[in-house]
């Protein structure tokens, strides 16, 4: 089991501190999280990371999840993706079988706690049977171009709430409630991020047939339209020109996805017999990830829109340079020419992949900021720092607050 | 070795840690900012002026205010950037009158050169406004003479240099920086304490800021 001082000698002894004191101003506050599931998806994930290691901290912190049927998950599937902006017709009937699920839920659950820490809109609904205690609505999803017919229908939850919690500036609303802004944060002490010996990163190499003998670049992600695995080929090709290069283009859980599918197979249309493009569908290890991440001599993230891109902060965390679209939260994990290179085109993606693999001291140099900027702002234990603050904020309403 | 004296109090060390509240309000073209500037609270103008110090405080010398970012990424306007980069705060000793001096570089800006209010935000590359809500509490860290001083500076976190040299100073309205005050008047180490004081810390990193606290209080110590 990860301990909480094992995060002393990555962040230092006082900033552990920190998150001690803050967890003694919380005793005698008994807090409750509530997502929709207890594996699988980013929010599951980073409970799984930061529940327990609340409790170490001394936090009265528990986490319960939601039930609900195949229709209901049909139904939130279609929320997120209207959420997301897409143009999604959801019925009447659906918002009352979301409404109806909600309230089988509240029957089951007391929701005594001192703070109710709902996640996403699955359990939103909830927020009616608040009593005198707190309630806070965390939204991790990208939420700046909402369909309009469905955030009306979730604002009159939201505004029930004491708070709100966005992890972007552009996401944030109008809303009549106090709203945070709480970036997501990586583990460095996970699989996926923590240090690998050389023979892990030269096994993985080995295992997929890829040598060492040009320079790598790499995008990590699924293979989905909105990441423009195409994008990143072409990008590619156009610094292939140039300097002799290989490519990464790998993600995983494309097997139940139809779109995924598709989508891999116009890129291995693009590989037109390069043998130095490798396309590699993976399974879940979160090992291989990182070892081919610390393998690479760029990485990329050359996404058409994005949530956050914590593959960036997880590319960073690496030491690596990174070009990356300026989409989403990818430009508050990396400034222009100081902690990566943002582009806009496929041409403005292939020039910064260039000046990158010229010039291997710029390259480091962004690699490095790069690093500590995602160890000051990015990682799990800031993450802590930041939900603590935010559930002491519900007793406050000044801007100055003395412990 | 210079023997030092002990304090008349000890200086105990605060830590200040931020969490950014969004204000849902956001600016897309120069007279839309400016606006804004004039009515958002002073917590606001706290994050914008100060947030680039604390995210990025392992680079050099880089704008420490989210306006003249804004203004020259977004906008286009370098000459107007400048002048909102250059603003010297130290010489400001409240936020109120920070705020009263980017509002006037603005509006002065845009009665210079008028077409500059035509020039609008493509969506998404709005200014976003944000302020900080600051928790302060006590560490369990105390300093009663120069020494445990240093040593204190040495590992605490940058969080707190941070408080005790920024916050404390602009934000709460006192007049010079917790370090020198203490020095000054309880140490009775007037020299350093001007020293310490006439730092521009905005022109600094924040790790630069504590090796050189850590440089001068040695050198004090060695004699």
């Amino acid at each position: 089991m990860i301990r909480i001082e094992d995060y002393i000698p990555i962040v230092g002894a006082p900033v552990i501190d920190d998150l001690k004191l803050l967890a003694d101003k919380l005793k005698g506050k008994k807090i409750l999280h509530i997502n929709s599931t207890a594996v699988g998806g980013g929010v599951a994930e980073i409970l799984n990371r930061m529940n327990p290691l609340l409790q170490q901290l001394g936090v009265d912190s528990h986490w319960g999840v939601i039930k609900g049927g195949e229709k209901f998950y049909d139904v939130t599937k279609k929320f997120h993706n209207a959420l997301h902006g897409k143009q999604v017709e959801i019925t009447k009937e659906e918002f009352e079988l979301f409404i109806e699920n909600g309230r089988m839920n509240a029957l089951e659950m007391p929701l005594s706690e001192d703070i109710i820490f709902i996640h996403d809109p699955q359990p939103i609904t909830l927020i009616d049977k608040k009593n005198n205690n707190k309630w806070i609505w965390r939204c991790h999803v990208d939420v700046s171009n909402p369909q309009k017919q469905l955030w009306q229908f979730l604002n009159e939850y939201i505004k029930k709430y004491d708070a709100a919690v966005f992890s972007a500036p552009a996401f944030s609303q109008q809303l009549p409630i106090k709203q945070y802004l709480i970036a997501p944060s990586i583990d460095p002490l996970s699989d996926k991020n923590k240090d690998l010996p050389e023979e892990v990163i030269n096994s993985v190499l080995n295992k997929y047939q890829i040598k060492k003998d040009k320079p790598i670049i790499t995008q990590i992600s699924r293979f989905d339209r909105l990441k423009d695995p195409v994008g990143v080929i072409k990008t590619y090709k156009l610094v292939k020109k140039y300097i002799d290069c290989q490519l990464i283009l790998a993600g995983g859980g494309a097997s139940d996805d139809p779109e995924g599918l598709e989508v891999l197979e116009e890129v291995k249309s693009q590989i037109q017999g390069d043998e130095d493009i490798h396309i590699l569908l993976l399974p879940q290890d979160d090992i291989i990830i990182n070892a081919l991440q610390r393998a690479s001599t760029v990485i990329m993230q050359k996404s058409l829109k994005e949530g956050f891109g914590l593959t960036v902060a997880e590319a960073l965390w690496k030491g690596k340079p990174v070009v990356a679209s300026n989409v989403g939260g990818i430009s508050l994990q990396i400034t222009h020419k100081y902690s990566g290179l943002l582009c806009h085109s496929i041409e403005g993606a292939a020039f910064a992949v260039k000046q990158l693999l010229n010039s291997p001291s710029y390259a480091k140099k962004l690699g490095e900021n790069g690093k500590e900027h995602i160890r000051n702002n990015f990682l799990l234990t800031r993450h802590l720092r930041d939900y603590m603050l935010l559930f002491l904020s519900l007793y406050h309403n000044e801007d100055v607050v003395y412990l | 070795m210079v023997e030092t004296t002990r304090a008349k109090e000890p200086f105990h060390f605060c830590t200040r840690m931020n969490l950014p509240s969004l204000t849902g309000l956001k600016a897309s073209n120069l007279e839309e900012l400016l606006s804004l500037i004039r009515e958002v609270s002073g917590a606001c103008i706290y994050h914008h002026t100060h947030r680039f110090l604390q995210q990025h405080q392992f680079l050099s010398p880089e704008p420490p205010n989210d306006f003249a970012y804004w203004v020259r990424e977004v906008l286009g306007e370098d000459e107007l950037a400048e002048r909102l980069a250059s603003i010297d705060v130290m010489q400001f000793a409240s936020i109120r009158e920070l705020r009263d001096k980017i509002a006037d570089t603005i509006e002065s800006f845009i009665n210079d050169e008028p077409t500059a209010k035509k020039k609008f935000a493509r969506k998404g590359e709005e200014m976003i406004l944000i302020k900080s809500v600051s928790f302060v509490a006590w560490t369990k860290y105390y300093a009663n003479d120069l020494a445990e001083f240093v040593d204190v500076i040495k590992k605490i976190t940058i969080d707190s240099i941070y408080f005790h040299v920024f916050e404390s100073r602009i934000r709460l309205g006192k007049l010079t920086n917790d370090f020198s005050y203490w020095l000054e008047f309880s140490l009775g180490e007037k020299e350093i304490a001007k020293k310490i004081a006439a730092f521009d810390p905005y022109t600094l990193t924040l790790e630069d800021l504590r090796q050189k606290i850590v440089s001068i209080i040695e050198k004090r110590i060695k004699g």
